[in-house]
């Protein structure tokens, strides 16, 4: 399983990308995996504020619906409309062209508190 | 928890295990869409050897046949087979069936997997007043299910039987990959296809050589999807011990002239409820979400999910009655507009 050593994790599968002061978030390959074909993904509003751990975006394979946390408290600034037509870019491409959304964090060090790439690891061998 | 003796060849083409009925079984092997196309386009292979085999034979099976199902047997030719229904004392379903003829007096019964310890116990108490012998044959049953466009094609070039010379529902023995099968066209996708019954220690040879013939191993989670975008019932879900299968669009399996268990309770119970195809522009339906009208809540989805060939969210679900459309289904919170379908949901051949 892919895991890219250039952001976070949470233990609910969600990944976090730094970029500027604001971090991408989607779902991890290990995720996209489990879930199986994505078929639909709810989107949340922009503009939308949200707490650590607030379920902020659904992602609907053939089998199930999964939520979608926030890693961190913050604001949800953009969001991957790519989604609504073409939900199959999660499991195509999870840390890139199927990023989720966006965050502005109320307080970057936040990030600090997610696990990093071989944290995650140990998680997935652990389960 | 039960393997099928495809277990390790599941294992071996990347099966994506997981329980179903007690059984281990492949939920997908790749992708539950792709396996659902190929079975559209092209030709598709699933284990069904969970599902349960009855030998019924005596000089009363048919009596006894037409008094334990709803359809009627007096109309099944040797070598036939028909869909149909095990109707309780209480006029609703203990289970949806399909029934084979193999002889003068000789029937086998596919029943679901759920339900083949409470079907056998059923049909054994029915059979006392019969001289019938009612014989549980799961266990010694293989079963696989070739189903797809190409599915003819692909069994031609393993077996010297004439495929050309069968219809649908026809049930024949014939020699598959060297190997003795029984073989029936029918099958739960809504396409054209066979089953084939087989001796456990002849399924992986068998599955082998058809997979090599050119079908793609297919799971559990593209069999439901399948059957739901053909607009088929599911056991547990639109028929159960409280449906009136006569409320339902199922209703043709049910051979009012003549008489069988709980014929007086079925008529007698009125329909209080009807069953619609739904499909959503936005989301997917799952079981159990509540189905509303402009005037409020009007029933529930019974099956829901993804059909691949729509790319939509699509549902079988039961509503009052009188209720009338524009139809919502409530999906986390919100009233997502739902569109009546008829059924199935997609052209079929």
């Amino acid at each position: 399983m892919d895991i890219p050593k250039d952001r976070f994790y949470t233990k609910t599968h969600e990944w976090a990308l730094p970029e500027g002061d604001t971090v991408l978030v989607g779902i991890t390959d290990y995720a996209q995996d489990a879930l199986g074909d994505v078929v639909y993904v709810e989107l949340p509003q922009v503009g939308r504020v949200v707490e650590a751990g607030e379920a902020v975006a659904v992602v609907e394979s053939v089998k199930t619906a999964s939520d979608i946390y926030a890693p961190v408290a913050g604001e949800v600034v953009e969001v991957n409309q790519a989604l609504e037509k073409t939900p199959e870019l999660i499991n195509q491409d999870p840390y890139g062209e199927g990023w989720i959304f966006r965050l502005r964090p109320r307080d970057m060090a936040d990030l600090d508190g997610l696990l990093d790439a071989e944290g995650y690891q140990a998680t997935l061998e652990n389960a | 928890m039960k393997t099928t003796p495809l277990y390790q060849a599941h294992l071996r083409h990347g099966g994506r295990m997981v329980a179903f009925a007690g059984y281990a079984l492949p939920l997908q092997y790749t992708s539950i869409v792709e396996e659902h196309l190929a079975v559209r386009r092209k030709a598709g292979l699933f284990d069904v050897s969970h599902m349960g085999e009855f030998l019924i034979r005596g000089e009363e099976a048919l009596p006894f046949l037409q008094w334990a199902t709803v359809n009627d047997v007096g109309k099944l030719k040797v070598g036939r087979a028909q869909y149909s229904m095990l109707p309780s004392e209480r006029g609703g379903v203990v289970d949806d069936i399909y029934l084979y003829r193999l002889g003068e007096a000789v029937y086998l019964m596919v029943v679901n997997a759920a339900n083949i310890a409470k079907d056998l116990d059923h049909l054994k108490a029915l059979a006392r007043g019969f001289r019938v012998e009612v014989e549980d044959v799961s266990e010694a049953t293989a079963l696989l299910a070739l189903q797809g466009p190409e599915a003819a094609a692909i069994l031609q070039s393993l077996t010297g039987v004439d495929l050309s010379a069968r219809r649908k529902n026809d049930v024949f023995e014939a020699q598959v990959a060297g190997r003795p099968a029984r073989l029936a066209r029918t099958g739960y996708t809504g396409e054209d296809g066979f089953e084939l019954f087989l001796a456990p220690e002849d399924a992986e040879a068998v599955f082998e050589a058809l997979l090599a013939a050119g079908a793609r191993p297919c799971g559990l989670g593209a069999r439901d999807t399948l059957r739901l975008e053909a607009g088929f019932p599911l056991y547990g879900h639109e028929l159960t011990e409280a449906t009136n299968p006569l409320c339902t669009p199922w209703a043709w399996v049910v051979k009012r002239e003549k008489d069988f268990l709980g014929k007086e309770a079925m008529l007698a119970s009125p329909c209080r409820k009807k069953l619609v195809g739904l499909v959503l522009e936005t989301g997917i339906p799952r079981e159990g979400y509540a189905v509303l009208s402009e005037k409020g809540p009007v029933g529930r989805v019974t099956s829901g999910g993804y059909s691949p060939l729509l790319e939509k969210g699509i549902a079988l679900a039961y509503v009052e009655k009188e209720a009338e459309g524009p139809f919502f289904v409530e999906v986390r919170g919100r009233a997502v507009p739902a569109s009546l379908s008829p059924l199935p949901f997609v052209p079929l051949k």
